[in-house]
């Protein structure tokens, strides 16, 4: 058997290739530009070259999300002597002219293109998805090439696993799947527990609306995925690591899979992890897309196969977790951080962001912006340098509204507070939450009760059922809501729904339940006015509507719940 | 549960200001049960395993902001909690109020009146108006079994018929099918219950269940009466073993 590969060897191989090329085309092939015709447009440029007998000279790669998805399909051209060229919006036509004028020819096509200087991209930190645009995700020397699996390497080498915990507890790496918990302490937790069999897992159930963060780091990089999950592995001393990937993310998920058998063949998971007598595989397990499985009790249950609903915690997963096992249950983007920060330093990483939320988050935007797609920023960026500089403002002229921060577990951020920070604890106090990383921007035109309604009713359909507050009360609530914004809700209807939004974030089990209600607290809290708009004057149900009514009476009667 | 033996209770509880003392590994419920305190529950069956789903038994903690079911928390020392407030007591009766919201639960005509704990908790909970809009579920009935039927518009979704037929039973029968408020429970592969071969006709499913969704055939309006604790008395039994014939053993 052939030992493992020698990282050194095989990036300056991959360097030496490199120079060979004096032009190359970056072809994005995430789903978004896939599902524009990416993949018409690799195999145009490739053929072109071959037919013309250039392939020695000019290379098409297919590579991962260049971010700016409302402009796809995105190919970028880089030559020895040029600034790299980024052409937008390319089909088959522009394709043929990219091929024969800047591919063959050397001089840039007339095609539309979009400045690199853009806010867009001066604008980004790229740490977690600084490999996006450069690399072939199907290519475990493209990962190699650009540094990969060396953290792992020096980890394994030359480290104790505590002293890979203390380097994350130092980093201040945060959750990036949304509540924000200090990783470094779930490590040591996790490290500390005792158990013959450990468990690490990746969560990439990403389910939240408009958020495709996740999708896009295991599509662009799946190696960092890997390499990540490996480190917590050693870490932690877990010998086996599952990620939990949806369904729905088809290519990801072929991604993955691809990347384990590469990884597998190159000896950097398996038996000897690089030789060395740390043991860790990965497998991945697909879920059914249901959007509560992201709980981590509820994934532990999918991965053992059985009913995606949570479980009482605690015990905490790094209790007791997979059959029984100590667990420990991390987002693919809190891991697909873990080695840039062994490789460039706890206090390098510690230097990014704010006092409390160290490094950068990926957001996905969308919405109402010129420009939507996926974005790095440095923790500490200002909403309204997000909105307006990086999002390129709104179309036609509209004013902003607000922006939803969290999905439906979060709140949405008014035009007032544009200027705050972006970090956990920024976002919490203003009744939001950093989530995943979905920021869904709505403009002057956007009704904040359909606003709040539509992502009841994603928490209706996705509501469990197990515990009674969330999946009867999330039913009521949206029918609530349903109401007032068909104009035939009362004022207490919206008592009730108030009420009933207490009860629900009070007594529901798992977080899905209990943060359901928050787009309705936060629209109400900033947008009251408009749910009282809606409202049918309570005058206009008689001469008894102000009280004597045994309706009214019953509205007065229910007072919210939180108060004595 | 079974008479402890061992140990004295030792470690200090403090319930709605009054100290008890608890023994180690204890859930603040058996203790409330233990020394006279009412928690309503609806899920919870003594001998089957902590479920926590219907979330009527959420007590205050103090020190912690979040509200916790009293048959998952474990006692630990100086815990205080408050099983009785206003708060709580709203928050009760809007989840009681919810479940005949989402359900088809008319007691005048209901094979279980009189012996339904959702009636009881509706009294408990001064229930006299329904706040919400009700679903008038369709969800079927299931009267292929010769000798039980179940009426899935009347069932709460407490799985208590899914847990003592895996658990006690060791058929495993029931499972719930669907999620949210599509939810069911289902016999076999989701097929008629009378088809289904793994039945051992035992009815325990039946005796559990807290409303008139499981009943025995031949019963009319409040004539069937539920019997929960048979589960505490076979489980303790078995725990004592008080199956062996010791006489002839001996």
């Amino acid at each position: 058997m052939a030992g493992p590969i020698d990282l050194y060897d095989v990036a300056n191989a991959e360097r030496d290739a490199r120079a060979h090329f004096s032009r190359r085309a970056f072809v994005c092939t995430s789903t978004g530009c896939l599902s524009a015709g990416a993949s018409a447009i690799k195999q145009q440029l490739t053929d072109t070259v071959t037919d013309a007998g250039q392939e020695q000279g000019v290379q098409v790669v297919p590579t991962g999300c260049f971010g700016l998805c409302s402009r796809g399909p995105l190919v970028r051209v880089e030559t020895r002597d040029q600034q790299p060229t980024l052409y937008e919006h390319v089909d088959t036509d522009t394709a043929q002219l990219i091929a024969d004028d800047h591919l063959l020819e050397g001089r840039q096509a007339s095609a539309d293109t979009v400045s690199l200087e853009l806010p867009f991209f001066a604008r980004q930190e790229k740490v977690v998805l600084s490999n996006a645009g450069k690399i072939d995700p199907d290519r475990i020397e493209d990962y190699v090439g650009q540094g990969g699996y060396r953290a792992l390497q020096s980890a394994v080498e030359t480290m104790t696993p505590e002293g890979v915990v203390k380097t994350i507890l130092r980093s201040g790496l945060r959750g990036r799947g949304g509540a924000g918990y200090p990783t470094g302490r779930k490590w040591e937790f996790l490290s500390l527990a005792d158990g013959d069999q450990k468990y690490v897992v990746a969560n990439g159930d990403e389910g939240d609306p408009g958020a495709y963060m996740d999708r896009t780091i295991m599509e662009t990089d799946p190696h960092r995925v890997l390499e990540g999950l490996s480190l917590a592995g050693y870490a932690t001393g877990a010998s086996q690591g599952y990620i939990y990937v949806r369904a729905e993310y088809p290519l990801a998920i072929e991604r993955l899979e691809r990347a384990i058998r590469e990884a597998k063949r190159a000896k950097l998971i398996g038996r000897n992890v690089l030789g060395s007598d740390f043991r860790f595989d990965i497998e991945i397990r697909i879920g059914a897309g249901a959007f509560v499985c992201g709980e981590e009790t509820a994934l532990m249950k999918s991965i053992q196969g059985e009913r995606g609903t949570p479980t009482l915690r605690p015990p905490y997963p790094t209790e007791r977790g997979l059959w029984g096992k100590p667990t420990m249950i991390q987002n693919v983007e809190t891991l697909a951080n873990v080695p840039v920060i062994l490789e460039r330093g706890a206090e390098w990483f510690a230097s990014l962001g704010t006092s409390e939320s160290k490094g950068t988050k990926v957001f996905a935007l969308t919405g109402s912006l010129n420009n939507t797609g996926l974005i790095e920023v440095p923790m500490g960026i200002t909403l309204r340098e997000i909105v307006e500089e990086m999002g390129g403002g709104i179309p036609d002229g509209r004013a902003f509204k607000a922006a939803q921060s969290g999905g439906p577990s979060g709140g949405c951020i008014p035009a007032p507070y544009l200027d705050t920070p972006v970090d956990y604890e920024n976002l919490q106090k203003l009744g939001s939450m950093m989530g995943s990383g979905g920021l869904v921007v709505m403009d002057e035109t956007v009704s904040m009760p359909e606003v709040a309604r539509f992502y009841m009713e994603f928490c209706r359909d996705e509501s469990c059922g197990k515990c009674t507050p969330c999946r009867a009360g999330t039913v009521k609530m949206h029918a609530f809501l349903d109401r007032i914004v068909s104009g035939v809700g009362r004022r207490r209807d919206l008592q009730h729904l108030e009420s009933l939004c207490h009860t629900v974030r009070a007594t529901s089990m798992c977080g899905l339940g209990q943060s359901a209600p928050n787009p309705v607290f936060s629209t109400l809290e900033h947008f009251r006015d408009e749910y009282l708009e809606l409202l049918v004057p309570d005058e206009a149900f008689g001469p008894d509507g102000n009280g004597s009514s045994p309706d009214a009476q019953r509205a007065v009667a229910t007072s919210p719940g939180g108060v004595r | 549960m079974s008479p402890r033996t061992g140990p004295r209770p030792n470690v200090p509880v403090t319930i709605d200001g009054v100290e008890h003392k608890a023994f180690e590994g204890e859930t603040v419920l058996e203790l409330a049960q233990r020394v006279g305190v009412r928690i309503p529950t609806l899920c919870h069956l003594e001998g089957l395993s902590i479920y926590g789903g219907c979330r009527l038994c959420v007590v205050e903690v103090t020190g912690d902001r979040r509200l916790s079911p009293a048959c998952a928390l474990e006692v630990t020392a100086e815990l205080e909690v408050t099983t009785q407030s206003w708060t709580l007591h709203e928050h009760r009766r809007r989840i009681v109020e919810l479940l005949f919201a989402e359900g088809s639960h008319v007691c005048a005509f209901c094979v279980s009146s009189g012996s339904c704990e959702l009636q009881d908790l509706a009294t408990e909970h001064d229930v006299d108006h329904i706040h919400y809009d009700f679903a008038h579920p369709d969800a079927g009935i299931d009267a292929s079994h010769p000798k039980y039927s179940l009426d899935r518009d009347r069932c709460v979704m407490c799985t208590r018929c899914v847990r003592v037929c895996d658990e006690v039973e060791g058929a495993h029968v029931w499972d719930v099918a669907m999620r949210g408020s599509q939810g069911r429970i289902v016999a076999g592969m989701d097929q008629p219950w009378g088809e289904v071969a793994d039945c051992t006709w035992c009815g325990k499913c039946v005796l559990v269940c807290p409303t008139g969704a499981l009943s025995f055939k031949g019963r009319a309006t409040s004539e069937m009466v539920h019997d929960p604790e048979v589960v505490a008395f076979l489980s303790t039994a078995r725990e004592q073993g008080e199956w062996l014939d010791r006489k002839a053993d001996a």
